[in-house]
């Protein structure tokens, strides 16, 4: 299985037992939690969701630039992020999933049409919903008794290069005061070229500045917004700059005897 | 800047030099142009704590117009710039800068796209303040460095042999990349570094390993 | 981008406008007369201006000028006196602070998380601590002392944070001894972070896995000599602000945003809780033990700025009982101060030798002496860092101003793959132009500081 290449030593260390009914971020546990045989064996293939690959990690020290010269240079790892979560979800993840569901029907589109992926990982519920059903899902998060999330927490963009046709993620995190603090995140993604995502303006108001920050920093162009303009670099400033592909732009420090390269141009081992 | 640049040099110059530097250093009005964290303590030097009224300083002019000294307090970024030169260009003469904390100095820890790696690249800086951020005492500090260099800064004709001799002392100053710490073998120490001794031939420094002690 | 002006002409050399900031300014005003106030005859230019019969001006009010916290560029247009459209301009300090963390360990980027909003900086550590622990699945592990430790600076820099915040909102308004005051009892604050971080500002002391190192002998003494000292000026601010009908004439309908307002604009902190709504974190969505500890969520329902005011000042009544709590609990139970696991707890204690702060002798005999383990994590740790395990969490705290939450996601590595803050002030400012609008140009200012925005959380 493609989870064993990891470099597993120091991750296991980290991670603790599972807890009681929250999933961890471990492919295992995923897929144990989706299998039904008691044998501790990895379930067949097809049977369960994959992790999704969002990049590949290159040689033990991820060295870009310079040689690597550990010996493990040719290793190639897939940067794995959790795969779908089955049901049931656990706690209340499934109250807002039902709620979510019936909430859509009869509307533009079903649960099945807006949301690609539910993800549970670290005690956190994620829907992954497509770019033109987000408007649909945000007003039902809103407006259902059920879900009733009355606070949209903001709009984080995640520039991932290596997922190709997905590149530009919007992250939306989304809080509940009624129903005791109850948070759920929506991610949306959109290819690079067609860096085109629907304003949930109209629904959250609070967003308006989080989506231009989002465009001032990855591009992504929110349709619908009321004035999609740069609010944290100066007006006519060229480029993205959180894109991954944007230089962090440093300059070189002279100390006495030594010039010290700007931080992305270091050598890194991470 | 007044009808102390038209004396002749001489004695009475310097005479006038002091009674003027004397009045200038005691009534510096800071502008405010706190940025970021060092704009808190700023902030703080002004309180009773650490009270810079004992200068005749605690009066902040909102205002350029009216102040005299601009404490560049905090991290300058790329939006923010044009608008440093702006409130420098209307502060009338005699004016000084204070680039306070290491991010108006050099651009601090944040080496990136979004700052001004020191704002000595948009103002001419009197006194530069590390630190991060630097305490209110370390602020007073910089103020009283500044005081002693306004009582000694000279008018009219000295003044402006003052500002060549400058010149021609940053023009002849080794490049910091080729300073040699202190430590290092054959340094000359601070003679060298001050740029008034030539630095050692770099070819022999290498041949001795002296070198090899910096970075 | 090119600024240079037309000087071909007689005219236009009399007419050149050195201070033009850019182009597009001239570009985007088609069809109206902009009027630079930058020097020369002020009665030539508002003769100008009266000239031209119009009743609406834009105002510029910033970024650099004392009503403002910090650089924010508010762009207001008036009616006479009244305030008909205000917008914030924002972005003058964006420092890339979330770029610059893509580039650092795990561990350097609580140094930089911390300078964003920077007169409440143990909160943002703490909250991306937070999400670093929820990432590595340890926010179980973390040793009760560190937590306690961590509620406790927590609340003194909320108490330090929103004396900055009336001492500047009270000399906004002209009255500067609000400053002074609240300036001194901040100072006692400072001198307990000085003591126990080394810093009194910025200081990178929570880190993820624990606290940078234990409470230093006599802290805990000076933390209690402290409580009654601010308890005392607390008193004294009160006595300046609560009753003062100069104060009360100036905040008491200004900056109104009722439930609905908060509702939309997603609002948290002091600014909902002046609606009535006891929406509180700490209380709702409980981190680091809070649910321990016994205070009151602070609640006014006059949805003004007098409101806000009252609240901050309650707020640090409260904060200061979750001290004393805190400091019982950490004289009463010694303990570890860093996550067990020794592949990600920050290794060094820390202890003042004869040339300043540095490693602790004990720590380095250990290390050099006896266990090469100890040697080898210390190495790892401080060079490389800790490797995080992939995915993404979201963790939040009550910050003094609202909601600071941080998006932090990993791809396996040891430096965060993009960490994101969203900040309250951010957020909130938002609500300038509902608070604004239909006011005089004096309320705005009353009403900006009501928000408390610091600018290096809205523009990080």
């Amino acid at each position: 299985m493609s989870d064993e290449k990891k470099p597993d030593a120091k991750t296991e260390a980290a991670l603790p037992g599972p807890n009681a009914e929250v999933e961890k971020g471990d492919t295992k546990a995923a897929a144990e939690h989706g299998a039904t045989t008691g044998d501790n064996l990895p379930a067949a293939p097809g049977t369960v969701p994959e992790p999704v690959v969002v990049g590949e990690r290159r040689g033990m020290f991820g060295a870009a630039d310079v040689g690597d010269t550990s010996g493990y240079g040719g290793l190639r790892t897939p940067i794995l992020f959790p795969a779908a979560a089955q049901r049931p979800y656990g706690g209340w993840f499934d109250e807002i999933a039902d709620s979510l569901e019936r909430g859509l029907v009869g509307g533009d589109a079903s649960f099945g049409e807006a949301v690609e992926r539910v993800v549970v990982d670290r005690g956190e519920l994620t829907l992954h919903v497509r770019r033109e059903h987000l408007p649909t899902v945000a007003r039902v998060l809103r407006d259902d008794p059920a879900l009733r999330f009355e606070i949209c927490t903001g709009v984080s963009g995640v520039h991932y290069p290596g997922e190709q046709g997905r590149e530009l993620h919007a992250v939306y995190h989304f809080l509940s005061i009624t129903h005791g603090s109850r948070r759920v995140r929506v991610e949306v993604s959109c290819p690079d070229g067609d860096a085109h995502i629907p304003s949930i303006v109209s629904i959250y108001p609070a967003a308006d500045w989080h989506e231009r920050e989002t465009w001032d920093m990855f591009g992504i162009e929110f349709d619908g917004h009321p004035s999609l303009t740069r609010i944290l670099m100066p007006d006519d400033w060229p480029g993205h700059p959180q894109r991954k592909d944007y230089p962090l732009g440093g300059i070189p420090v002279e100390y006495k005897g030594a010039t010290i390269p700007p931080p992305d141009q270091r050598r890194s081992y991470n | 800047m007044g009808i102390e640049e038209k004396l002749p040099a001489g004695f009475l110059l310097t005479t006038v030099e002091q009674v003027a530097g004397y009045m200038r250093k005691s009534s510096v009005w800071p502008a405010t142009f706190g940025l970021a964290c060092c704009a808190i303590e700023m902030m703080a030097v002004g309180t009773p704590d650490y009270d810079i009224a004992r200068f005749g300083m605690e009066r902040f002019s909102a205002t350029p117009r009216q102040a005299d000294l601009m404490i560049v307090a905090g991290r300058v970024s790329q939006k923010m710039a044009p608008v440093v030169r702006q409130v420098y260009d209307q502060m009338p003469e005699p004016k000084w800068v204070i680039s306070m904390g290491v991010c108006a100095s050099s651009g601090g820890m944040f080496n990136n796209y979004a700052i001004v790696q020191g704002v000595d690249h948009i103002i001419p800086v009197d006194v530069y303040l590390p630190g991060c951020p630097p305490r209110p005492e370390m602020l007073l500090n910089a103020i009283l460095t500044l005081h002693e260099q306004i009582q000694g800064s000279k008018l009219g004709v000295n003044r402006v042999a003052a500002a060549r001799a400058a010149e021609e002392a940053a023009l002849r100053a080794t490049p910091t990349h080729q300073m040699k710490g202190l430590l290092a073998e054959g340094a000359g120490s601070l003679r060298v570094a001050a740029g008034l001794q030539a630095p050692h031939d770099h070819t022999v420094a290498h041949r001795h390993g002296g070198a090899g002690g910096v970075a | 981008m090119s600024t240079t002006p037309d000087t071909h002409t007689p005219e236009a050399r009399e007419n050149l406008d050195i201070y033009a900031t850019s182009a597009a300014d001239t570009a985007d005003t088609e069809g109206a007369r902009v009027f630079n106030a930058a020097g020369g005859d002020w009665d030539q230019l508002s003769d100008d201006a009266t000239a031209l019969h119009e009743e609406r001006i834009v105002v510029n009010m910033g970024p650099q000028h004392p009503s403002t916290h910090g650089v924010l560029r508010l762009i207001l247009e008036l009616d006479g006196e009244t305030v008909t459209e205000a917008r914030a301009g924002i972005g003058y300090l964006h420092t890339g602070i979330e770029k610059n963390m893509e580039f650092r360990t795990w561990t350097q980027g609580v140094t930089f998380c911390t300078r964003m909003d920077y007169v409440a900086p143990l909160f943002n550590e703490a909250v991306y601590c937070l999400a670093v622990e929820k990432l590595l699945g340890i926010t179980d592990q973390i040793p009760q002392r560190a937590s306690v430790i961590r509620v406790l600076m927590m609340e003194l820099n909320r108490i330090s944070s929103h004396l900055v915040a009336l001492a500047t909102g009270g000399m906004e308004m002209g009255a500067t001894t609000v400053m002074t005051v609240g300036f001194r009892e901040r100072e006692r604050v400072l001198a307990i972070f000085e003591m126990i971080s080394g810093l009194r500002m910025n200081h990178a002391f929570i880190r993820p896995g624990g606290v940078a190192q234990d409470l230093p002998p006599g802290a805990i003494d000076k933390v209690r000599d402290a409580v009654p000292a601010i308890r005392k000026g607390l008193g004294e601010l009160e006595l300046l602000l609560n009753e003062n009908p100069i104060l009360k004439g100036r905040t008491v309908d200004v900056g109104y945003l009722d439930l609905t307002g908060c509702m939309a604009l997603g609002i948290t902190g002091p600014i909902l809780r002046s609606t009535g709504l006891p929406h509180d974190l700490r209380k709702s969505d409980p981190y680091c033990g809070y649910e321990t500890y016994d205070f009151e969520v602070v609640t006014r329902d006059s949805c003004d700025a007098y409101g806000r005011l009252r609240i901050r000042l309650d707020e640090m009544y409260e904060s200061l009982k979750i001290v004393e709590q805190c400091v019982d609990r950490l004289q009463a139970n010694p303990g570890p101060v860093m996550v067990e696991d020794k592949k990600i707890a920050w290794p060094a204690q820390l202890a003042i030798g004869g040339d300043g702060m540095g490693n602790s002798l004990d720590h380095i005999r250990e290390i050099m002496g006896t266990s090469m383990e100890s040697l080898i994590h210390h190495f790892k740790l401080v060079t490389e860092g800790f490797r995080v395990p992939p995915g993404q969490a979201y963790a939040a705290v009550e910050s003094p101003k609202g909601e600071l939450g941080c998006h932090a996601v990993s791809e396996g590595g040891t430096r965060p793959f993009r960490a994101h803050f969203r900040d309250p002030s951010f957020n909130n400012l938002q609500a300038t132009a509902a608070m604004c609008e239909g006011g005089q140009v004096a309320d705005v200012i009353v009403a900006v500081a009501s928000i408390d925005p610091v600018m290096g959380g809205v523009d990080r």
